[in-house]
């Protein structure tokens, strides 16, 4: 299983995608630290990346791989290698390369401008995200055959976990104004991986805001360290659940 | 000959002026402080040396120095009142005053002051009293570099670190409170000066202004407490190179002005609060030079301000620069910094040229309907703002500042 790992690895490298996604990271951080004079802002202008372009790279990326490599996977099916390992050291792979191109691009900026529990927040969720995308990314090429279908459902989906769920959870909010909606709103945020990442930077990021009425009902629940382990095990889900479903679809596959 | 004389009436003048020291200690004749201030007279010194006196209800009628070696504590044993003056011209000095009563009928308090002038209270540690010092109807006194702390819970079982009732020209420099109900509490006290005083963890405010006209605070340091600093049906008060931070709380703020007017808010820093200054019906005060650095909310003014003007400050950091509750704007905002800021500056002069709106569609919805904050940052909101900073529909179209700075002040 190292090995296919390894392997996979080496080819991401060889096809020279993940570096440039790395050098454009490190290049777009860098700037955002120098030019702005005060760390905050930096790190609010990396808020937005880390929510929006890591999702967007780590998905369409990860999709395009597993079309691309359906050659190499064949070959892989016919020795004695069990399906489940196979496709668990492909979806390693990814998610090691994409992790790493991250923690390059984006951490060592954060590191060296912003060592401050925000900047370390924010670097755990943008590395959660890179693997929560990617995992997204293995279920929709699984389960969708023709190629130009699967990263258009992958574009659709990152759309719908960045743009369209939020939409929803504000038209909610205004329509049912008159009711209660806290305590469901943090158990709506579960559905969405990015939401529940950025909730978790903001805690961090704007405490003094979050310490008053508005912010009352989020800090009290992923404020405290039950909430923020709860916070982080459905994280954990989001990278779990795609990618189990993926192998038992991949195991029944006809390919 | 007239040298002589001169020299004899010099002696003479230094003897009369020469004032008797009383001791009063565990291996003196005297050995309660009560009976050394039965047996002095006006200008003596009762000096006490230390040890535990448990001496409740001690009244300190002669204007004399009431002072402390090595620290003796006075006890009030959880019952009475430990110490009060009820004439002008006395000083006390180094002693630890502990346990006095509580009630909620009685003001007990560590250290009172009753219709006198000229009092000086200072380098005292006040421990666990109801109220720390207690002034009523005190003119000219001086509190001076106390430690006053207490264990308050709630606020209708405390009482205040410092307060004032009726008093007039009282200074209050370098003292230390903590665990009261407020810190500091006036209450129709006029031209008096507060400064170089630590204020926090209180239940209550760090520093209390009622119908106190005319006074300023100045270097003060208040952080931790309850609620803040609010100064409240006041006119004349001047606030000055104060540090106020870490307000944090559902109704917590840096400064709540209500009903104020004829100030000024110079040069102080406010740094994570809930809020940094919540005005409501203030009129006419100056709010300059100040730094607000990452609050919750900077700045929020009521509809209810006017002719508030709000020049040269810093807004660094804040998660929303400023909030209101209507569409009346009758302050100015003029030259002041802001990091949100994304306009250009063609003639290079320092000033941006296009307006800047630090009200935020989002802040106002969130105003609206609070669990909205959980969409707070994200595209969607980012995308609601923007399109507001370019089409002002739902934010107040006079709220705006026409010549935001380039770059911050140097403050």
């Amino acid at each position: 299983m190292i090995k296919i790992v390894k392997y996979v690895i080496v080819d991401i490298l060889r096809n020279k995608i993940v570096i440039a996604y790395t050098a454009f990271l490190l290049a777009i951080s860098l700037s955002i630290f120098n030019l702005e004079d005060n760390t905050s802002k930096g790190l609010l202008s990396l808020l937005n990346i880390i929510l929006i372009i890591i999702p967007l790279v780590s998905i369409i990326f990860s999709t395009i791989y597993v079309y691309n490599s359906s050659e190499f996977l064949e070959l892989l099916v016919s020795q004695p290698l069990k399906r489940k390992n196979i496709w668990m050291s492909l979806f390693a792979g990814l998610a090691i390369s994409l992790s790493f191109a991250f923690c390059i691009g984006a951490g060592i900026p954060i590191i060296l401008y912003a060592a401050s529990s925000t900047g370390f927040v924010m670097l755990g969720m943008g590395l959660i995200l890179s693997i929560v995308f990617a995992s997204v990314a293995m279920l929709s090429a699984v389960m969708i055959r023709d190629k130009a279908k699967g990263i258009g459902i992958s574009i659709l989906l990152w759309l719908y976990f960045s743009l369209l769920f939020d939409g929803m959870v504000l038209f909610i909010l205004f329509q049912f104004e008159d009711y209660p909606l806290e305590k469901i709103m943090v158990a709506i945020t579960a559905f969405n991986p990015i939401d529940l990442g950025r909730i978790l930077i903001l805690l961090k990021m704007d405490i003094s805001a979050m310490m008053g009425y508005t912010g009352a009902i989020f800090r009290d629940f992923f404020g405290t360290g039950t909430g923020f382990f709860i916070a982080l095990l459905v994280m954990l889900l989001w990278v779990a659940v795609p990618a189990w479903l993926s192998v038992r679809t991949f195991n029944r596959k006809d390919l | 000959m007239k040298k002589i004389l001169l020299y004899a009436l010099l002696f003479c003048t230094c003897f009369s002026l020469y004032a008797n020291t009383i001791k009063v200690g565990r291996n003196e004749n005297i050995s309660t402080i009560a009976k050394g201030i039965a047996l002095a007279a006006n200008g003596d010194t009762v000096l006490v040396g230390p040890g535990l006196y448990k001496e409740h209800g001690l009244i300190v009628n002669k204007s004399i120095l009431l002072k402390g070696a090595n620290n003796p504590v006075i006890d009030g044993e959880n019952k009475f009142e430990v110490v009060a003056i009820t004439v002008s011209n006395v000083t006390i000095e180094g002693f630890t005053v502990i346990n006095s009563g509580s009630s909620s009928v009685e003001d007990y308090a560590g250290i009172k002051i009753i219709n006198s002038k000229n009092v000086i209270i200072r380098n005292n540690i006040l421990q666990n009293n109801f109220f720390g010092i207690y002034s009523q109807h005190g003119t000219h006194c001086r509190i001076e570099n106390n430690r006053i702390s207490s264990t308050a819970v709630s606020e209708q079982l405390s009482g205040n670190g410092i307060h004032c009732w009726k008093s007039d020209s009282m200074y209050i420099i370098g003292n230390k409170m903590n665990g009261n109900r407020d810190g500091i509490y006036f209450e129709f006290v006029t031209n008096s000066v507060i400064s170089r005083n630590e204020s926090f963890k209180n239940v209550r405010y760090g520093l209390h202004f009622m119908f106190s006209n005319n006074d300023a605070y100045i270097s003060n340091l208040f952080h931790n407490n309850g609620s803040g600093v609010a100064v409240m049906y006041s006119h004349g008060v001047s606030m000055i190179r104060n540090f106020f931070f870490e307000n944090w709380g559902d109704a917590a703020y840096g400064l709540l002005l209500k009903e104020i007017a004829d100030s000024y808010i110079d040069n102080n820093s406010f740094e994570k609060n809930t809020s940094g200054i919540v005005m409501e019906g203030a009129s006419r005060i100056q709010v300059q030079r100040n730094s607000f650095n990452r609050n919750g909310t900077a700045l929020r003014i009521q509809a209810s301000c006017m002719d508030i003007d709000i020049k040269k400050n810093n807004f660094i950091g804040n998660t929303f620069d400023v909030s209101t509750n209507g569409s009346l704007v009758l302050n100015s905002f003029k030259g002041n910094f802001w990091d949100k800021y994304e306009g250009y500056d063609l003639n290079r002069d320092g000033i941006g040229d296009v307006p800047y709106r630090p009200v935020s569609l989002y802040s106002m919805i969130i105003e609206k309907n609070p669990p909205a904050m959980i969409l707070f940052r994200s595209f969607m909101s980012s995308l609601l703002d923007k399109t507001e900073r370019v089409l002002p529909g739902l934010t107040p179209e006079a709220l705006k500042d026409d010549n935001p700075l380039m770059k911050p002040l140097k403050l």
